[in-house]
């Protein structure tokens, strides 16, 4: 028998109103958590996609279009560049590395990405099984697409054009065959199809009238030759004040910086979770208000009560601490629950849109900041029981007592 | 039972009471007001610890403030309580409610158990509030004295209205006090009943050799008890 467990035994004399309150807090917080697991959980990926990409260079159109398209490949690009203005970008002084993409097809929904094996290695990402690509028609597959298409090594497959639900006619004549699957990288690459660009040129060249796809580099002219995207490292630090101006001065090219599009993108986002978390916060309050009435009813039903434990010798401070703990423990009880429950809607929403999107998201992991979500919690049960409490330290228990 | 009973109550204070001039409570020119009209007025009034007291008078005299007023429930307006050697003017309010836990027991007219505690939590609260270790066995004997042994677990609305009186008497006696003050505790009773709690309440004080004042306007009882205090009709 102490403090805690008579206030236990108070919440637990009318279920009803304790399961409410509960409940309307464990929603704050549950709300409050999902959104912080959601974003943290999103910006992380998003900023790891895109580490190391100083520029990313498409053809004329929107920077944040560019930017889904070619480096989250989220988004059908803004069209293709030419290969003679890739080069001249390639060799220009300011840059240190290119990584060219073609893209156009996708495969179950997953992108396939023309590009150099230089792709690869940026993102560090290891051949779990097979090899990577030499010839043209040679695919590597992300390991998220190995383990959804069930495709091992040998395997042979067709693009569909377009990308996603979308996707159109199937390129039958030019069957692509698996040589290499990837290892989990926790990168976009998990969610492509790698092959070379040649490759790609191949599966189009029927628009060029070319048969022998084996040495197509050497049948297309320079002017047949396209890329979708570039993605650029700068040589230094100096190449951001030159190098997107000069491209989008000089060229029908269109430069986008990543960290700029991304915090713009955030920031649109952004927009969203502050409504969410306004909502959440709304919740919070309504519960703590909810706590608040609870208890000071509660007081009415109870002033006798209070007044016996006076008499049994308990000090004022006694029952201030009762209702106190009381509203803690409400508190306590709806934070663990909304912990719980944040964490498992995160769970579930990230497996739900696992299958849509490219966005991965866990219930699994723990952000620091949910700390001071349940610190919220405790602190709004602690608020809503000042006034009862001090109304409960108040009590004239003579006065009480002599009218009952 | 009872012996048993007695050696747990632990009720050897500062003072002894074998010569029987010790007082366990004395009250001298008590008087208090609510706004500013005369509710309680004693010259002197004491008891010797073991006593068995009325306090009697008709309603509106003041029985009640007395009552609380002994518990240090109440702060009177004027004069002095002494009780078991403790100046109540002197202690602070804090000090006055460990001591009504530790010393006093009190069976309040209407009962007032918690409501949302099962009997035995009750009584185990009881000797939490007062700061003392929270005994079982201890409980167990009180209930089982009471005839309450399987009552433990139930919680106070499972309870008749006699049963549930005699969880107050164990809760008031549970500590052992040196002092158990009761409040009307007949009123609403038959006389079986009325003659039967009166005796639970003294046995229930010898068993502790603690001083019994039982505030009544019951005329029932009234030659039942030797030691008698009157407080007159107020104006």
């Amino acid at each position: 028998m102490n403090i805690a467990s008579v206030s236990f035994s108070y919440l637990r004399a009318r279920p009803l109103g304790t399961v409410l309150n509960v409940l309307l807090l464990a929603l704050g917080v549950a709300t409050i958590v999902l959104l912080l697991l959601a974003t943290e959980q999103f910006e992380e990926r998003m900023q790891r996609d895109a580490r190391g990409i100083d520029l990313v260079v498409g053809a004329k159109g929107s920077p944040l279009q560019i930017i889904l398209s070619a480096i989250y490949h989220l988004d059908v690009p803004t069209g293709n560049i030419a290969y003679k203005q890739a080069q001249e970008i390639a060799k220009h002084r300011a840059v240190k590395k290119v990584i060219p993409l073609a893209l156009g097809d996708s495969y179950q929904g997953f992108r396939i990405v023309g590009t150099t094996q230089d792709y690869v290695a940026h993102y560090g990402a290891k051949v779990s099984a097979g090899r990577l690509w030499d010839k043209p028609l040679e695919a590597v597959l992300g390991a998220e697409v190995a383990a959804r298409s069930g495709h091992g090594l040998g395997a042979t497959f067709s693009g569909a054009h377009g990308l996603g639900e979308r996707a159109g006619d199937a390129h039958e004549g030019h069957p692509y065959v698996v040589v290499g699957i990837l290892e989990r990288s926790g990168t976009v690459l998990d969610r492509l199809v790698l092959t070379s660009h040649q490759s790609v040129w191949a599966v189009h060249a029927e628009h060029h009238d070319i048969k022998d796809v084996a040495d197509i580099e050497k049948q297309m002219t320079d002017e047949e030759k396209e890329f979708t995207a570039l993605l650029v490292q700068y040589a230094s630090p100096l190449a951001a004040a030159i190098l997107p101006r000069y491209i989008n001065n000089n060229s029908d090219m269109q430069a986008a910086v990543p960290a700029y599009e991304i915090a713009r993108l955030f920031t649109i986002v952004g927009v969203g979770v502050d409504v969410l978390r306004g909502f959440a916060l709304v919740l919070m309050f309504s519960a703590g208000l909810s706590v608040f009435i609870a208890l000071y009813n509660a007081l009415n039903d109870r002033r006798y009560d209070l007044a016996v434990m006076r008499t049994l010798g308990a000090a004022p401070g006694r029952l201030l601490l009762l209702l106190l703990c009381e509203g803690l423990l409400l508190a306590a009880m709806g934070a663990a629950l909304g912990l719980v429950l944040g964490h498992a809607l995160a769970e579930v929403l990230g497996r739900a849109l696992q299958t849509a999107q490219q966005v991965e998201i866990t219930g699994w992991v723990w952000v620091p900041a949910e700390l001071w979500v349940v610190a919220l919690a405790l602190g709004v049960g602690v608020l809503a029981a000042i006034l009862p409490a001090w109304r409960a330290y108040r009590t004239d228990i003579a006065g009480t007592l002599a009218r009952g | 039972m009872t012996a048993n009973m007695a050696l747990q109550c632990n009720c050897a204070g500062m003072e002894s009471t074998d010569d029987g001039e010790m007082a366990l409570f004395a009250v001298n020119n008590l008087h208090h007001a609510y706004d500013g009209q005369s509710v309680l007025a004693v010259d002197a009034w004491q008891a010797v610890q073991g006593e068995h007291w009325l306090l009697l008078g008709p309603s509106g005299s003041g029985k009640t403030t007395l009552l609380h007023a002994l518990a240090g429930i109440l702060r009177p307006a004027g004069g002095s309580i002494v009780v078991a050697g403790q100046d109540f003017a002197a202690l602070s309010p804090s000090a006055i409610d460990h001591f009504r836990g530790r010393h006093i027991g009190i069976v309040l007219q209407r009962l007032h158990l918690i409501a949302s505690l099962n009997v035995m939590d009750n009584l185990l609260l009881a000797q939490y509030l007062a700061g003392l270790p929270q005994d079982r066995r201890r409980i167990a004997e009180v209930l089982t004295g009471l005839d309450l042994a399987e009552k433990a677990g139930a919680k106070p609305h499972e309870l008749s209205f006699g049963q549930a009186q005699r969880v107050a008497v164990a809760r008031a006696v549970v500590n052992g006090p040196r002092l158990l003050l009761a409040d009307e505790p007949t009123s609403n009773l038959d006389d079986a009943r009325c003659v039967q709690v009166l005796e639970l309440l003294q046995s229930q004080a010898r068993a502790c050799n603690a001083t019994l004042v039982i505030a009544t306007h019951d005329q029932r009882i009234k030659s039942r008890v030797a030691n008698q205090f009157e407080l007159g009709a107020r104006a």
